[in-house]
């Protein structure tokens, strides 16, 4: 059964690109005494090696990463007020009004603005710039403001983890939706986490991977590091599920099961890898759904290019209003997102000869 | 040249599934190679000679094509790009899929009939009336489809990205007779996607000098950009483009070669666009590299034209390129 206190945990800790350490705190102490070895390497990823039974000698990685989406303070004004600047894909127009948690004390901030009371109607139409936007966190003054959050320093979305209407995590199978803060990519750390409960014939490399949101590079030096024979990624990805006018499918919907993607912008995934999670969802009874293709990127489009190449393949968890301080996901998705990857990581030895290139 | 190239063009390999065109490769050079393998991005790879210097040429199998997005009630199939393909002109051409099925390239009603449509107007209609007649599925993959043909030395078809350079990588395997080198000749994957295969096969190669083999644009039409390369003006040998500049000890050895033995060759500076030969020459520590390109017109259309002699002359620079000794 999943422990989704767990992923309470992990969407509420906190961990901007190349700021990753509480969410690797909480990994690394669940997994000690899990896992054969834990491995910090020099850019910030969490290696966890599961050794296999002996049976395979395929060598397999499943990457997750633990960034996520965030601002960096960048200057502050005479009168406390700090500046910033995104880190990763964020929206401007999510920004205005929300909660903030500035630096390692977590110091509470608001994103100003205007109210409406002085806005003119022609104000209110158009979007305001990053650089228009600032973070109150109450100070006066702006050394003030800089001795609490110096130049550099990281601010996250404050959001809560809740479970929406009708979820529960009672029995064997969990219902409803839970809404959080970056299920991109914590959802992918909580579906490998749980996967590295288990042993499997071959050796898993479980890599938690850092700065994913600004270019894929934990993975990129993870992958050179470990060199495996193939290489899973786990994602939380876009959906967009919501009412269409025109007959246009959406790029993943809520509720239908894992997203297997075929081809991404950052990578066409291994056809076998593909056809392996389909034939697996298809005969395990595991609901499954395709990616809408050329959508996004992940940790596989630098995964795959490393050394003379490495067969990856992106599977994900439908998540609502990514990259927003809100996002949302069913519990089934999760559920069977973890059940397809396990089962095709049972089934990849007898698929899979070792250094696979095509015959 | 003519007939495999007329092969080679008809075949199907967008980007990521160049199946058919590496088993196509593989038969026209069984026997011309000391060792053949593919490695795990399916990159073909076939060595000959020994001795002198490790040396990688590259041509990519791969085309531009479309994906499939979305399949609404009544059959009709939405797509998104594969590489770069341009929207203008899509409308009325023909798709093939890899089971060979054809569809026709639709358009929705345009309210601006001046300006180039998004891609999201347009969609492929294979003759189905509703969703459930649809064989094909999201994800599946199509090239544009369209016979070779030849006008006198002119020839013109399809994918001539780059399956001229495969062309003239297979006819250099059966004019060379004594390489004095360990000759890779790689038939790479995925470069209309971000020169993929090339990275990877040249890590595991790690060659000592490269040379990749692509076409490049002409200067020769109407109102063209500005490019002092011309069709059927020979070879051309690469001094920069968009993404790289070329080693100049390999571009003066191409230039030494081609004079000393009267081979037709034109120097190229090409604005936009790169090739594989980028993504080789930043791997590892560092490969020398330089491109040896074939001149064509309209290229990423159903209807790329080269001149044959250009091709021939590529094919006879590299011969002697490695038939003899490499000093850079």
């Amino acid at each position: 059964m999943m422990d989704i206190g767990f992923l309470k945990t992990l969407s509420e800790a906190r961990g901007v690109s190349g700021n990753e350490g509480e969410v690797r705190d909480h990994l690394a102490r669940t997994l000690r005494g899990v896992v054969d070895e834990l491995i910090t390497d020099t850019i910030g990823n969490l290696i966890a090696v599961r050794r296999g039974t002996g049976e395979s000698p395929l060598r397999v990685m499943v990457a997750a990463h633990m960034d996520e989406v965030g601002l960096m303070i960048t200057a502050a004004d005479a009168n406390g007020y700090l500046r910033f600047q995104p880190v990763g894909g964020i929206d401007a127009r999510v920004l205005p009004a929300k909660r903030v948690l500035v630096g390692k004390d977590a110091v509470p901030g608001i994103i100003g603005v205007k109210p409406v009371h002085l806005t003119e109607p022609s104000e209110r139409r158009n979007v305001l710039k990053v650089d228009q936007l600032y973070i109150d966190i109450g100070a006066k003054s702006k050394d003030e403001a800089l001795g609490i959050a110096p130049l550099g320093e990281f601010a996250t979305f404050d959001t809560p983890f809740q479970y929406l209407q009708g979820a529960s995590i009672e029995g064997d199978e969990p219902r409803g939706r839970i809404s959080g803060k970056c299920f991109d990519d914590r959802a992918g750390c909580f579906i490998l986490h749980n996967l590295l409960q288990k042993q499997y014939p071959f050796d898993l490399y479980g890599v938690f991977t850092v700065q994913e949101e600004v270019g894929l590079r934990g993975a990129r030096v993870a992958a050179f590091g470990i060199d495996p024979d193939l290489a899973f990624v786990l994602e939380g990805t876009v959906c967009d599920d919501s009412p269409k006018e025109d007959d246009i499918s959406p790029t993943t919907t809520l509720g239908l099961g894992a997203a297997i993607s075929i081809a991404d912008a950052s990578v066409i995934a291994d056809r076998r890898l593909v056809d392996l999670l389909i034939e697996t969802a298809t005969e395990e009874g595991i609901p499954y759904q395709i990616k809408q293709p050329m959508v996004g990127g992940t940790d596989a489009g630098a995964i795959h290019l490393q050394r003379e190449g490495i067969p990856s393949v992106p599977v994900a968890v439908p998540s609502r209003y990514l990259h927003s301080p809100e996002s949302v996901i069913d519990l089934l998705d999760l559920q069977h997102t973890i059940r397809l990857v396990g089962a095709a990581l049972e089934r990849l030895p007898a698929v899979w000869g070792s250094r696979g290139g095509v015959a | 040249m003519k007939d495999t190239l007329r092969k080679l063009c008809e075949a199907y390999g967008p980007s990521g599934n160049e199946g058919q065109v590496r088993d196509l490769i593989r038969s026209e050079i069984e026997g011309l190679a000391d060792s053949v393998r593919v490695d795990a991005l399916g990159n073909l790879i076939a060595v000959k000679g020994s001795g002198g210097h490790r040396v990688m040429l590259a041509a990519h199998m791969d085309e531009i094509g479309v994906i499939i997005t979305h399949i609404d009630e009544n059959g009709f199939l939405r797509f998104a790009p594969v590489g770069g393909v341009w929207t203008l002109g899509l409308s009325g051409r023909r798709v093939a899929f890899a089971d060979g099925s054809i569809g026709a390239i639709g358009l929705e009603k345009l309210d601006d009939r001046d300006r180039v449509p998004a891609m999201a107007k347009f969609y492929i209609d294979i003759g189905a009336s509703k969703k459930d007649e649809v064989h094909l599925k999201v994800g599946d993959m199509a090239v544009m489809t369209r016979p070779f043909v030849t006008n006198g030395g002119r020839w013109i078809g399809k994918a001539m990205d780059n399956r001229a350079g495969c062309a003239v990588l297979i006819e250099t395997m059966r004019r060379l007779k004594a390489p004095k080198h360990e000759v890779a000749f790689v038939f790479t994957t995925q470069e209309e996607v971000g020169l993929r295969g090339a990275t990877t096969s040249a890590f595991g190669l790690d060659p000592e000098i490269a040379v990749a083999v692509d076409v490049t644009g002409t200067g020769d039409t109407p109102k063209a950009a500005p490019m002092a390369v011309s069709l059927g003006e020979g070879a051309a040998i690469k001094v920069r483009d968009g993404g790289m500049l070329a080693h100049l000890g390999v571009k003066d050895l191409l230039v030494q070669r081609a004079e000393e033995n009267g081979i037709a060759y034109q120097l190229e500076v090409l604005e936009g666009g790169t090739t594989d030969g980028r993504a080789i020459q930043t791997s590892r520590a560092g490969v020398p590299t330089g491109v040896v390109s074939v001149p064509t017109r309209y290229i990423h259309s159903p209807s790329e034209m080269i001149d044959e002699r250009d091709a021939e002359a590529c094919a006879s620079l590299l011969v002697v390129l490695l038939e003899n000794d490499i000093t850079l």
